[in-house]
C-alpha cells in the first residue's frame, strides 16, 4: 500500500478524477442525482419510459407464452434452442463486466474502477435478472422449474447433477446472490451518506433502514475492507466459472460446432468483451446527461475501451482457432459445421459477427477512437450486436445443420421471440433507471479516497 | 435534529434478523409437512360411495377372500372392481329388499354401471401393475391396510412416489410368502428381514436399481 499514492501522483495525461474536487463537492454531485427534489432530467424520463413500455411488452409476451406454450416461439426441431438461450448467454455475459470491474480490478488494485464499479455492479444484477428469465421461460412447463433445486420432496428424487443445465441453476443463482451481496455491502457507507443528507423523513427512514446503522467507525471500515476483499476473492472465480458453466451447456453436447475444449475461456472473454461494451454504452450517455465527466473521465472510457479491445482480440483469436480446428480435425462434421457458418443459411449473421468482433475491436488500437465518447458509444453498440450474433450463430447454426442431413432445418424467429428479447431489455432499463434515481450510481466513499486530500493523509501515516 | 429511529428499533432489528432464520426454516418445514400430510394426499379419508360398501362386513365378518371379487388381481395390471353381477350372486336372495342396495339392483335391471368412487387413484403417468406385486409376495395389507376393518374404504397409503420407493429399495422388509398374500393381519414366522431376504431370492425380485429405474413405473 505504501507505493500506491505515488502511482496516483504521477502526472498522467488523463486523470481518473478531474482536479478541483473536494469531499464535499464529490458527495454533493453524486447525492444530488438521488436526493434532488426537482423533476429528474428528460434523459431519465425518456429512458425510464422506454424501459417501462418494453417491460409491459415483456409481461404480455410472458403472459401469451404461459397461456399458449413454447410453440409461439420459433423453436422447431432441430433448432430447439435459439433466441431464448442466445439471450440468456448474452445477458449473463453482459453481467460479467460488472463483477470484473468490482472484483478483479479491486484485487488488482486498479483505482479507476472506483467511479464506475457501482453502476457496473447494478448492471450485473439487472443483466442477471434478465438472463435468469430465459432458463425458466424456455421450459415447456416453467411452473415446475423448482424441480431443478435439490430439496426434500415427496417424489424422493433430486436433479441430475451431471447436467450443465443444472449447474447453470447453481452458477446463476450463486452469481446473482454474491453479486447482490457485494453490491449491497458496497452500498452501505453510501446509503449512510444519503441518510444523513436526505431532508424528508421518508427518505431518511428508508436509507436509514438500508444503511443498517452504518456510522463509519474505524471498526466498521476495517470489517468493510475485509468483507469486500473476501467477496472480491469469491466473486473472481465466480465470474470465470459462471460463464464457463454456461459454455458447458454447449461443449458437453456432441453437436459439431459445440463440442470444443476452448469454449470456456473463449466464452468468458466474450462475456467481458460484451460486458465492457455495455458499461460504455451506459457510462457515456449517463455522464453527459448528469454532467459527471469529472468523475467518469475520458481516462475511464479509455481504459474500458482497452479492456474491451483486449478481450475482443481473444474472441477474434477464438474464431480463428475454431476455423482452424475445424479444418485441422479432419472430421467431416467439424469441417462442415465451420463451412456452414461461413457459407450456409446463416452466413450473413456469421460475417456480420466477424465484422463486429474481429475487425471492429482493432479500431480501438487508435487513441483517436478511444478518446471520442461518441465513437466509443457507437463501437460499444456494434460489440453488443456482434456478441449477440456470436451466441446466435454458435447455437442456431450448429443445431440447424448437424450430423444427419434429414434433420436439417432453418430457424425463423417469431414476433414473440423478438418481443421477449426486447422485453428483457425493457426490464433491464426499468431496473437500471430506478437504480439511477434511487441509489447513488457512483460509489461516493470510494471516489473520496481518490481525492488528493485522502492521499495526503496516507502519506503522513 | 432528532434521531431517525427510536430506541426500540434495536429490539425490532434483532427480532427480524434472528427471526428470519426461524421463520424461513419454519415455513419450509410447514410446506413439506403439508405436502406429505393426509390432508394433501387424501389418505385415511373415507370417501362417499353410491352404495356404502363395507369391506369390514364382507371380509372381516363373512370371511370372503379378496380374490372372490377382485378377480384379476393375480393376472392383470388392474385389480378389477367387481361388476354388479358379482354383488347379485348373493344379493338377489340376501337383503333383496334393502333400500341401501337399491342402486345395485337398479344397475342390474338397467345394465348401467355403478359409479364407484375411486379411492386409490394414481396419476395416469404411473403404470402400476397389481399382478406382479401379488406374484412376488406383496400382501394386500401392505399397501391397502387392514381392509377387513374398513366400514368404508380409505386410501391407506400416501400414494406418493416416496412411499413406493421405500419398498422398491428394500423389498425384504415387506414381502411375505405367496400363500399369505390375501391374509389380513399376517405375522411373519420369525424375523421379517431374514425371511424377506430368502423370499426376495426365491421369487427372483429384481435389485433396487432396476426396481427404482424410471421405466419400471413411468412408461
Amino acid at each position: 500500500m505504501a507505493d500506491e499514492p505515488q502511482v496516483i501522483d504521477k502526472p498522467a495525461p488523463k486523470e481518473i478524477i478531474a482536479p478541483g474536487y473536494t469531499f464535499g463537492t464529490v458527495t454533493d454531485q453524486i447525492a444530488a442525482v438521488v436526493l434532488t427534489k426537482k423533476t429528474p432530467p428528460l434523459f431519465w424520463m425518456g429512458s425510464f419510459a422506454v424501459g417501462f413500455g418494453l417491460l409491459l411488452l415483456f409481461l404480455l409476451a410472458v403472459g401469451v407464452l404461459l397461456m399458449k406454450g413454447l410453440g409461439i416461439w420459433g423453436l422447431r426441431a432441430p433448432a430447439m434452442w435459439a433466441w431464448d438461450i442466445t439471450n440468456f448467454v448474452w445477458w449473463v455475459g453482459i453481467g460479467h463486466a460488472g463483477t470484473l470491474i468490482s472484483a478483479i480490478l479491486l484485487l488488482l488494485n486498479q483505482q479507476w474502477r472506483n467511479s464506475i464499479n457501482r453502476f457496473a455492479e447494478a448492471m450485473t444484477l439487472f443483466a442477471v435478472a434478465c438472463a435468469g428469465m430465459f432458463p425458466v421461460l424456455h421450459l415447456g412447463r416453467p411452473w415446475l422449474m423448482y424441480w431443478l433445486f435439490p430439496y426434500p420432496n415427496t417424489m424422493a428424487i433430486e436433479p441430475n447433477f451431471r447436467s450443465p443445465l443444472v449447474w447453470d441453476v447453481f452458477a446463476v443463482s450463486t452469481y446473482a446472490t454474491v453479486s447482490l451481496l457485494f453490491w449491497y455491502v458496497g452500498l452501505m457507507p453510501d446509503l449512510a451518506t444519503l441518510r444523513d443528507r436526505a431532508t424528508d423523513r421518508f427518505a431518511k427512514f428508508s436509507y436509514g433502514i438500508l444503511a443498517m446503522g452504518w456510522r463509519g467507525s474505524a471498526k466498521h471500515w476495517a470489517v468493510y475492507e475485509t468483507a469486500s476483499l473476501l467477496l472480491a476473492g469469491l466473486a473472481t472465480p465466480l465470474v470465470l466459472s459462471v460463464h464457463t458453466v454456461v459454455s458447458f451447456d454447449f461443449t458437453i453436447g456432441i453437436v459439431p460446432g459445440w463440442h470444443s475444449t476452448f469454449f470456456p475461456p473463449y466464452f468468458v472473454a466474450g462475456a467481458i468483451y460484451s460486458g465492457f461494451a455495455m458499461v460504455l454504452a451506459l457510462a457515456i450517455p449517463l455522464r453527459s446527461a448528469y454532467g459527471l465527466q469529472g468523475l467518469i473521465t475520458d481516462k475511464h472510457l479509455d481504459n474500458a475501451a482497452k479492456v474491451m479491445m483486449a478481450t475482443g482480440l481473444i474472441v477474434g483469436y477464438s474464431y480463428i482457432l475454431e476455423a482452424f480446428t475445424g479444418w485441422y480435425s479432419g472430421n467431416v462434421f467439424e469441417e462442415a459445421a465451420i463451412w456452414n457458418r461461413m457459407t450456409g443459411m446463416y452466413k450473413y449473421q456469421y460475417w456480420t459477427l466477424i465484422a463486429c468482433n474481429v475487425i471492429a475491436p482493432n479500431a480501438l488500437w487508435f487513441k483517436k477512437v478511444r478518446s471520442s465518447p461518441v465513437i466509443l458509444f457507437i463501437w460499444s453498440i456494434i460489440v453488443l450486436i456482434g456478441m449477440w450474433l456470436e451466441r446466435f450463430v454458435i447455437i442456431v447454426a450448429s443445431l440447424s445443420q448437424d450430423n444427419l442431413p434429414s434433420s436439417w432445418g432453418r430457424f425463423e424467429a417469431t414476433r414473440w421471440d423478438v418481443a421477449t428479447y426486447l422485453g428483457t431489455i425493457g426490464l433491464f432499463l426499468f431496473l437500471f433507471f430506478l437504480f439511477i434515481r434511487l441509489l447513488p450510481m457512483i460509489s461516493i466513499f470510494e471516489v473520496r479516497t481518490l481525492l488528493p486530500q485522502a492521499k495526503v493523509k496516507e502519506d503522513e501515516a | 435534529m432528532s434521531q431517525i429511529f427510536h430506541h426500540s428499533t434495536n429490539t425490532f432489528t434483532r427480532i427480524t434478523l434472528f427471526g428470519a432464520v426461524f421463520i424461513l426454516g419454519f415455513a419450509g418445514w410447514v410446506v413439506f409437512q403439508l405436502s406429505t400430510s393426509d390432508y394433501a394426499t387424501r389418505a385415511t379419508q373415507a370417501r362417499e360411495q353410491p352404495v356404502p360398501f363395507s369391506h369390514a362386513h364382507h371380509v372381516g365378518g363373512l370371511g370372503v377372500d379378496c380374490r372372490y371379487c377382485h378377480t384379476t388381481v393375480e393376472t392383470s395390471s388392474f385389480a378389477n372392481i367387481p361388476p354388479t353381477k358379482t354383488c347379485m350372486n348373493c344379493h338377489s336372495q340376501i337383503w333383496s329388499t334393502s333400500p341401501t342396495l337399491e342402486p345395485v339392483r337398479a344397475s342390474f335391471r338397467t345394465d348401467e354401471s355403478i359409479r364407484w368412487t375411486r379411492v386409490n387413484d394414481l396419476p395416469d403417468f404411473v403404470y402400476f401393475n397389481h399382478s406382479i406385486h401379488i406374484n412376488k409376495g406383496v400382501g394386500c395389507e401392505i399397501c391397502h391396510g387392514r381392509v377387513d376393518r374398513m366400514p368404508l374404504t380409505i386410501q391407506y397409503n400416501s400414494g406418493q412416489m416416496e412411499w413406493c420407493l421405500t419398498c422398491h429399495r428394500n423389498p425384504e422388509k415387506y414381502v411375505r410368502p405367496r400363500e399369505f398374500v390375501t391374509t389380513m393381519g399376517y405375522q411373519p414366522a420369525g424375523d421379517q428381514e431374514e425371511i424377506g431376504r430368502k423370499l426376495v431370492a426365491e421369487y427372483k425380485i429384481q435389485d433396487a436399481r432396476t426396481l427404482t429405474s424410471c421405466s419400471t413405473c413411468h412408461r
